[in-house]
């Protein structure tokens, strides 16, 4: 059993109950509501005749289905037009606040906290999505959750959850050129597997995590859920609070920041605290990975043999991955011929992944046969982007600049591959259909691979990249 | 089962059984994203697996509801196997329900007649939807899994019981070790799994512990 964890500490501070389940109540200190896992939940305490029991703690966006080109009124997409309505009277019945498309704030949901201020260190965040986890980059405990549950959160406030065991992840040294915290965490589920976390909570620690940039965090903690854990996080420091104090939770409240500092740091993990786990990842020795397959464990350093199935934790799977991608082990996965490049997600959709991949494409072309969308993770991110000309980078090496959402993560909207088209994602899963076409193929990898993929029509060591000459 | 009611026990499940193979069965494969987008889990059932079980799938959430269209050639897949029609126990592999929350996973199963599902492992999300509805998640051995699942195909009309209560998976003359956390097993066995009306109860204590936060601006 862990003990004197963030984990622990934050736990018992919103532990309310413990049930008769042997399940412990948790209060919700910021419940993020979307349109796709949350009108059944509005409708079942409707049915009970329950009333939201804490709107003010709730905050909702639209993301999963939004379109990312023409957004009139009613959207082109009948079905697509009835969930944002329904969201849309789910949340006017309930006085939750709401990120609309017209508010300037809108985008994926994990994007829109953080960036409001509305993740804080030492809160519990709970979403009906498993990328929840993002918000443990600020020292949070944050939980995907089912539609079941929502239910149970929208009427009480609270979640019912077993602890989890912890693991520390220690990820020490330093990161080398081109390599970031999407690559890190690509090595941690490699190297763990997806099941390896299942029944964990990830504490990312070691001179690598505090070396990140709050936006590296959440991309790290995000993919938690691919390694199987339900969630992950990183303890507090001062990078966590110079993001917080710009935020509009305390850019005109010093004193409450000052207020909540002590709290803050007293969450963070006592130096003796016990973990069930510790694995230490080193960070000198990585490249930036790509995935050669269908689950985020099948990654591989970019210069480095794709391998034998045997050699991987479900040969079966790893077996039928590299006959649906079409490769071979002992092969790299460079010049790997790419149709199409997605730049989005909420694992890499902020401001500064925006920035790595236009200072890679700046001067370059994407070329004909290559479809490239660029699609920021919210309206903060593309206005940001804009006031720094990062669309006209992008527009001039013939990507789509579009408004933000999920988009070609999850291909609930239009944006989807077609065929057996191949996708260099910056998102989080290479799962069979999961871009919209069954026959398509997925590659994840960081945003600058990404760009260079994008130029090149392959996959590419971004490192290797010769400099463009620039007049 | 009635959304308001006093909650069922789920003491155990018996029917036939019907077996999907492989690790690592994210909720993706389980119901596409496509057919998210609806606001009720109804009609949902038809669409569990769908994309294994289609060659040209072209049937999107507008069809919900109304089944395959003509221009989805079936596929070899146990749910498309008249064989494992009215199946009640679904037998998987290791990490079953990886990826995504959507509940809509465990509801397509559900609503295709799937009462308990039977696997090496299941992922964490995955089996506490699966709890909010009722439904249980047993684990036990891969080797009894894969022969349970190779029983299966040979007797695809042969009884199979799980027992919630007692962590025993029982078919033909075979009984197996199953195992059942903790926690769904008493939510299961003695009735409590309907989660709402017991956090509810506890209104008091929520807002004590609401207040006791500091980052939250409550009044006494």
């Amino acid at each position: 059993m862990s003990e004197g964890t963030l984990y622990d500490k934050v736990w018992d501070r919103h532990r309310v109950a413990t049930l008769p389940t042997g399940q412990d109540q948790l209060f919700v200190g910021l419940h993020l509501v979307h349109e796709v896992t949350s009108p059944q939940a509005f409708g079942m305490i409707a049915e009970r005749d329950m009333d939201v029991a804490y709107p003010e703690r709730t905050h909702a966006t639209v993301d999963h289905i939004v379109p990312t080109d023409n957004r009139d009124r009613p959207f082109a997409d009948d079905a697509a037009e009835e969930m944002l309505s329904e969201l849309e009277e789910n949340v006017r019945d309930a006085g939750i606040e709401f990120s609309h498309t017209d508010t300037g704030d809108q985008g994926i949901v994990h994007v829109v906290g953080p960036e409001q201020g509305l993740t804080q260190p030492g809160m519990t965040v709970v979403c009906g999505d498993s990328h929840t986890a993002t918000h443990g980059a600020f020292g949070a405990l944050a939980f995907g959750i089912g539609t079941t549950q929502i239910r149970d959160v929208l009427a009480s406030g609270t979640v019912a959850m077993e602890k989890s065991k912890v693991r520390q992840i220690r990820v020490e040294g330093e990161l080398g050129d081109g390599v970031s915290a999407k690559d890190v965490i690509l090595e941690i589920i490699r190297k763990l597997g997806v099941e390896g976390g299942v029944g964990y909570v990830y504490e990312y620690a070691g001179s690598a995590v505090e070396s990140l940039s709050m936006e590296g965090r959440m991309s790290l903690c995000n993919m938690s859920i691919e390694g199987g854990a339900r969630a992950g996080y990183v303890n507090p420091d001062e990078t966590t609070y110079d993001w917080l104090r710009e935020t509009d939770a305390f850019a005109d409240d010093p004193e409450k920041f000052a207020e909540l500092k002590p709290y803050w740091e007293g969450i963070r993990s006592d130096e003796d605290a016990e973990y069930d786990d510790v694995v230490t990842i080193d960070a000198d020795s990585l490249e930036p990975m790509v995935t050669w397959g269908t689950t985020p464990a099948h990654g591989v350093g970019v210069t480095q043999p794709i391998p034998e199935p045997e050699d991987c934790h479900s040969p079966e799977t790893a077996r039928a991955a590299q006959e649906h991608v079409g490769v071979s082990p002992g092969d790299t996965m460079e010049g790997y011929p790419v149709d199409v490049a997605f730049l989005g997600s909420c694992t890499n959709a902020r401001l500064r992944d925006l920035r790595a991949a236009a200072e890679v494409i700046r001067g370059r072309t994407v070329p004909d046969d290559v479809r490239a969308l660029c699609v920021p993770g919210s309206q903060r991110v593309q206005a940001a982007a804009e006031r720094e000309g990062l669309d006209e980078v992008f527009k001039d090496a013939g990507f789509e600049w579009r408004e933000p959402g999920c988009s070609m993560c999850l291909a609930m909207n239009d944006d989807t591959l077609e065929g057996d088209e191949v996708c260099a994602s910056s998102s989080n899963r290479n799962f069979v259909g999961r871009q919209g076409s069954k026959e398509g193929r997925t590659i994840l990898m960081n945003p600058r691979m990404v760009a260079a993929a994008a130029v090149t029509g392959e996959v590419t060591d971004v490192r290797t990249l010769p400099e463009v000459k620039t007049a | 089962m009635s959304d308001d009611g006093p909650a069922e026990t789920v003491r155990e499940v018996a029917g036939t059984g019907i077996p999907v193979r492989g690790d690592d069965v994210d909720t993706d494969q389980i119901i596409p994203a496509r057919f998210l987008k609806v606001v009720t889990f109804d009609g949902l059932g038809q669409f569990a697996f769908f994309d294994q079980r289609f060659a040209n799938p072209s049937a999107d959430e507008t069809d919900v509801g109304e089944g395959p269209i003509e221009a989805d050639t079936p596929l070899d897949h146990p749910f498309n196997d008249d064989r494992f029609e009215g199946a009640n126990v679904l037998v998987v592999n290791s990490n079953f329900g990886c990826g995504s929350s959507r509940e809509h996973a465990p509801q397509a199963l559900m609503r295709w007649g799937i009462d308990a599902i039977v696997g090496e492992s299941f992922a964490d999300i995955f089996a506490g939807n699966c709890l909010g509805l009722g439904i249980p998640t047993v684990t036990a051995s891969h080797e009894d899994i894969v022969a349970l699942q190779d029983w299966i195909d040979e007797n695809p009309d042969g009884e199979i019981d799980v027992n919630v209560a007692d962590e025993t998976i029982t078919y033909d003359d075979t009984t197996v070790e199953g195992n059942v956390d903790d926690a769904q097993h008493t939510a299961l066995v003695d009735g409590v799994w309907d989660t709402t009306a017991l956090l509810t109860a506890n209104a008091d204590a929520v807002e004590e512990t609401a207040k006791s936060l500091p980052y939250t601006e409550y009044d006494d």
